[in-house]
This record gives structure tokens, sequence and C-alpha cells, in this order.
């Protein structure tokens, strides 16, 4: 039930590889320790990892809108990497999924970053 | 299959929601319930059984959770019911509107109406209970229900 979070460097951008669930409590908050560390170190170029989250609520979505919000505030660049299909049609119904930067190739989203 | 329906008295705790999606989940597939209509049903019932316990009941000891799971009809009946100041949905901000797509919070009532056939709101004294309603077999034209 729990989510797991680890972190690689490619070309200077930093992938965050997410497993579990993004839910209230204890899945927010492992991402939102992440992204906030992240920031701390200077790391703003982060691709969210998303392949092995299998199951987020409107809590996890939130958070993920905060981690876009807040990278980007920081000037920073924050893009999303192998939604589910389950997350992918959460996206489209809450309308996020025109919000975030989506990519489903590793490669061509580390390439994207500017 | 044969029908029940059964009730449960939970503390305002993240483990009674848990507690409560993992029941959902067996009844929806112990129903007939496809996976992705069962994953519908707990995220819905996940999402009703949060805000009740977080904006209802805001994890206040002395409040409790119940949850009714009906089987008996053509179709998966569950109510939650909080202890809280009561909840108007008719007050709620669009989620999909531009102003509010970046806002963190304000999603879960729009993704249960999303999700189920039905939903209806009851105001209590004290509190309010929601109750999400999915057809078996088919899904229901009308997604709104009344409060």
């Amino acid at each position: 039930m729990t989510m797991k979070s680890s972190t690689r460097q490619v070309d200077g951008v930093t992938i965050v590889d997410l497993s579990g669930r993004i839910t209230l409590g204890e899945g927010s908050v492992v991402l939102r320790d992440q992204i906030r560390d992240l920031l701390s170190k200077g790391n703003k170029r982060i691709l969210l990892n998303l392949g092995d989250v299998s199951y987020i609520d409107s809590s996890g979505i939130g958070e993920l809108v905060s981690a876009y919000t807040t990278v980007r505030n920081q000037g920073g660049e924050l893009k999303l990497l192998n939604l589910t299909k389950k997350v992918h049609d959460l996206l489209q119904i809450t309308k996020l999924y025109t919000v975030f930067d989506i990519k489903d190739d590793e490669a061509t989203a580390i390439k994207a970053f500017a | 299959m044969t029908g029940k329906r059964v009730s449960y008295t939970l503390d305002s705790t993240l483990e009674s929601v848990n507690t409560v999606e993992q029941i959902a989940d067996k009844l929806a597939k112990d129903s007939g319930f496809e996976d992705e209509e069962r994953h519908k049903i707990t995220m819905a019932v996940r999402e009703a059984s949060v805000n009740a316990v977080l904006h209802g009941n805001a994890y206040d000891p002395s409040k409790k959770l119940t949850v009714g799971f009906d089987t008996t009809g053509d179709a998966l009946v569950i109510s939650i019911a909080d202890q809280g100041r009561g909840l108007d949905p008719a007050t709620l901000p669009d989620p999909l509107a531009p102003e509010n797509l970046l806002k963190q919070s304000g999603r879960g009532i729009f993704l249960i109406r999303t999700f189920m056939d039905e939903v209806r709101f009851r105001i209590l004294d004290p509190g309010t209970e929601i109750t999400l309603i999915k057809h078996r077999g088919h899904a229901a034209e009308g997604k709104e229900g009344s409060k």
C-alpha cells in the first residue's frame, strides 16, 4: 500500500521513480518531501516517473499539482513520465492532462527539458 | 448473488478509510463488477470516506464514521455518514474551471459524481450522509442525483 520513491540523475535531469499509491497520508507526504528535498539541493529539472504508481486519489492529484506549481514558481520544470491508464484517465477527467507536460519515453522526456 | 445489508461504525482515522475502501472493493467484486467499474467504485468510496473523516469529523475521536453497504437490489448502494458540521455540495467550486485547475484540493466530490451512477446528499443533525449508487450490468444515463 505504501509509496516508494528513488531518484536518478540523467543529463542534468532528476528522474524520480515512484511506485505504489499516492494517496492522502503517507504517499502524498513522501512526494511532497521528495520535491522539497530536490529543490533545496538546486535540482529544478524534475521528471516524475509514474510507471509503477498503481493508484492516485484526489489528494495525490493535488500533490502532483502542488509539485508542479512549486517547481515552476522556483524557475524549474516538472514533467510526468509513463502514466498508467488509470492515472492517465484521472488526469483527463480533471482536465490536468493539458496542464502537465506528459511523456511516455524517458529519452524523449529528458531532451524536452530546456 | 444473495444480497445483503451490512453497516459499520468506525473511528475517524485514515485506517478506517482504508478499511472501507477494502470492504467496498470486495463487495464490488462479489457483486460481479468488472475491474474498471470496481476501481471507480472503490475510488468514489475512498473519496467519500476521506471527506467524512477529514472535512466532516476532522479526525475528532469522539465522532464516528458510519458506512452502509446494500447489495440486495439491482445496484450496489453505499452510504457514508459523518457527524461533522454538514456539507452543502451546491457551494463547492467547479474544479474544472480555469481558475481552479491548479488548486491543490476540491476534486473529491467531482470524482465521486463522475465515477458513480447516482450520488445523493442528505443533511443530518449533525453531519452529512452521502449515498453512492452503482447499477449492475449497465451504466445509468443520469449521473447526478438530487441532494
